[in-house]
């Protein structure tokens, strides 16, 4: 571990408690081995850790971070600019604030539970910023989003953003984050973790087109009450490896949690998600749709594992994973599984790595399409179901315009 | 004056060969009927005319005014003026029927307008719904909207040459006149030459053909009139096949050939 990491410099970046030992925890640890099944497939063995340095305190120059939802979005509730990992700016539109929506920082965050962590979470203890925190209080339905810009900067640098956003009780609230980096190489750690509280309705989606050489390790945590519906949506188009890591749990007797993932990889990129979602109360709903693309060398890795607890009779688990691989080269590795024990449930899960199908391709050529353009007219359509089901409608043109770029690229080359 | 010409045509699936030797000569706006029994190789041949993958040519040539199809990739082929309505049309999700006609080397709408007009129009004109113009391709249709859907791409595109394969399965009695209906205006009003694969006369009693082939494994044993449909509607196919065993049938390896067919 590089000295860049050490305890000294953890506390340096605020005095939150704890920072010194967790990074003393993470000195003493390695990265996690490719041999382990949650890091299997990965190319976590090619992390050189000691190649970056923690970012620890907000950069001088504020240079303008891209807005790439402002057509979209022209109404917003607030706009958020975080820039390697620290909240540089926070625009709140007044009527909401006054009725009770939160977007603050918090140094003293409570977080939820993050199973099997390693040191890249040790390391997250240590250096994250005070936290984003974003809150609709108990019965206020927030009908605009809540924008946030997050921008990782710093050539070499290792980042740790934290973003903690709530729902109280039946209250309603939709977050879109776009992340971005620079073109040199870098360290991203975001966490984001989700709490929708009872009978409440949470959308978050973020929406990841990170620089071509950026390495992003991050979590989603999630907690669902009863009666409550979190939905989620993952759009990842750039870095040279971006993993997202989820755990969500259905904590209450009705939640429902709805996820889905738009992702195209091209080059040498690894697209990587691992999800774990948790029916720990009755009568929950999970309904997973994880949808991407391969073209090139680069590759993804979906696992997915739905645990019914003992507690989760009259559940619904359903997840799917599709990947259209556009290359010889690329590879997809799609490993649904279901652990379950209860008897009184409804589970299904579907998974496919096939190339353009080739009826659906003589279909369009029988109708004098030229080749290149009838794969990118089924590459587009492939994604659309999943376009579709991105929570935050704000985020899907930005989607599509991501999509038609890797497909410009590609029909260039042809 | 258009004309299709097909000559000596072989072509095998996985090695077996199916057309052994078929010769048609098609003319703007002619009917032609291809009849057989199962296996005869009717599937086999709408396929080749378009070029599907799979389907392996061993000998002849299909000329549109002049032009070697057989040398030509399928969207070629399209832009060359041949149009096949499918037996069974792939559902293409996501993908919406004016962004094909859109990106279409064998049509040139010049706006988006226009195409939008024909595409009404012609929706109208074999009441096919409005509401499947913006549906992703044959996605959620039933077997009948399919075929309408394939005889409004063949108004709209308008082609020189039209292989209707097997257009008549799936369609209700209604569906079948409207369709049959459009199809032989075109007939008239472009010039439309056509092969028409059928099992059954029952679509040549409204789509009238010029002339009848019937083609039993691989070859045509006899051409005639209409009436020669009409006797098949009666004696069937038993006085054109021989005791000779049927070759492995070509709809055997076709994974998306109608088991009731």
């Amino acid at each position: 571990m590089s000295h860049s990491f050490s305890p000294d410099v953890a506390t340096s970046v605020s005095p939150r408690p704890g920072r010194a030992g967790s990074a003393a925890e993470a000195a003493g640890l390695d990265l996690p081995s490719p041999e382990t099944e949650e890091w299997r497939y990965s190319p976590i063995g090619d992390l050189r850790l000691d190649r970056f340095g923690p970012v620890t305190s907000p950069p001088e120059s504020r240079g303008a971070v891209a807005d790439r939802f402002e057509a979209a979005t022209p109404s917003r509730a607030a706009t958020v600019v975080v820039v390697d990992g620290f909240v540089t700016s926070i625009e709140i539109d007044d009527g909401w604030a006054s009725k009770g929506l939160i977007v603050t920082t918090d140094d003293e965050p409570t977080g939820l539970d993050r199973p099997d962590a390693t040191v890249i979470d040790h390391l997250h203890r240590a250096f994250s910023p005070p936290a984003l925190r974003i809150g609709a209080p108990d019965g206020l339905a927030v009908d605009v989003p809540v924008v946030v810009l997050s921008h990782h900067g710093a050539a070499d640098g290792a980042t740790f953003p934290h973003l903690l956003i709530r729902t109280g009780p039946g209250a309603e609230l939709s977050v879109i984050e776009q992340q971005t980096s620079g073109d040199g190489p870098g360290l991203g750690v975001p966490v984001v973790e989700l709490v929708a509280g009872d009978s409440s309705n949470l959308r978050y989606v973020v929406v990841q087109e990170n620089g071509a050489e950026q390495w992003q390790l991050g979590r989603q945590l999630s907690s669902i009450g009863a009666q409550a519906t979190l939905r989620t949506g993952i759009a990842a188009f750039g870095s040279r490896y971006a993993r997202t890591r989820t755990d969500s749990r259905l904590v209450g007797r009705g939640g429902t949690a709805h996820m889905s993932a738009a992702y195209y990889g091209d080059g040498d990129q690894i697209l990587d998600f691992r999800v774990f979602q948790h029916h720990d109360a009755r009568d929950t709903r999970s309904d997973l749709v994880f949808k991407g693309s391969q073209d090139d060398t680069s590759g993804s890795v979906y696992t997915g594992m739905v645990h019914i607890h003992p507690d989760g009779a009259g559940t619904n688990a359903f997840q799917t994973n599709r990947n259209v691989k556009l290359s010889e080269d690329a590879w997809a590795w799609s490993v649904p599984n279901l652990e379950i024990e209860n008897n009184d449930v409804h589970c299904s899960h579907a998974s496919t790595v096939s190339p353009v199908d080739a009826d659906q391709r003589f279909y369009l050529h029988a109708r004098g399409v030229p080749p290149t353009i009838a794969d990118r007219l089924i590459v587009a359509g492939f994604y659309q179901e999943v376009i579709d089901r991105l929570p935050v409608a704000a985020a899907r043109d930005e989607v599509r315009r991501l999509i038609a770029e890797k497909l410009d690229r590609r029909s260039d080359d042809a | 004056m258009s004309s299709l010409i097909i000559s000596g045509l072989r072509a095998a699936v996985d090695g077996n060969e199916i057309l052994k030797g078929v010769d048609l000569e098609i003319g703007a706006g002619e009917v032609h009927a291809v009849m057989g029994p199962n296996g005869a190789g009717k599937s086999t041949l709408s396929h080749v005319l378009m070029g599907r993958p799979g389907y392996e040519v061993l000998g002849g040539s299909v000329t549109l005014d002049g032009v070697e199809l057989l040398d030509l990739p399928t969207w070629q082929r399209a832009r060359a003026g041949l149009f096949l309505a499918m037996q069974y049309p792939t559902e293409v999700p996501g993908v919406a029927l004016s962004d094909v006609l859109d990106a279409s080397a064998a049509t040139d709408f010049g706006s988006g307008d226009e195409l939008d007009r024909r595409l009404l129009a012609e929706a109208d004109r074999i009441g096919f719904d409005h509401q499947f113009l913006d549906r992703p391709l044959n996605v959620d249709m039933s077997g009948g909207e399919k075929k309408r859907n394939e005889t409004l791409q063949l108004a709209v595109m308008a082609p020189r040459f039209a292989v209707l394969d097997e257009l008549d399965s799936g369609l209700d009695v209604d569906a079948m006149h409207q369709v049959s209906q459009r199809v032989e205006a075109a007939t008239e009003e472009t010039g439309l030459g056509i092969l028409v694969i059928t099992h059954y006369s029952r679509l040549l009693d409204e789509l009238k053909p010029d002339r009848v082939h019937i083609l039993v494994r691989g070859r045509f044993v006899a051409s005639g009139g209409p009436e020669l449909a009409q006797e098949l509607e009666e004696t069937g196919y038993g006085a054109y096949q021989d005791d000779e065993p049927a070759p492995p049938a070509a709809t055997a390896t076709d994974p998306f050939a109608d088991p009731l067919a």
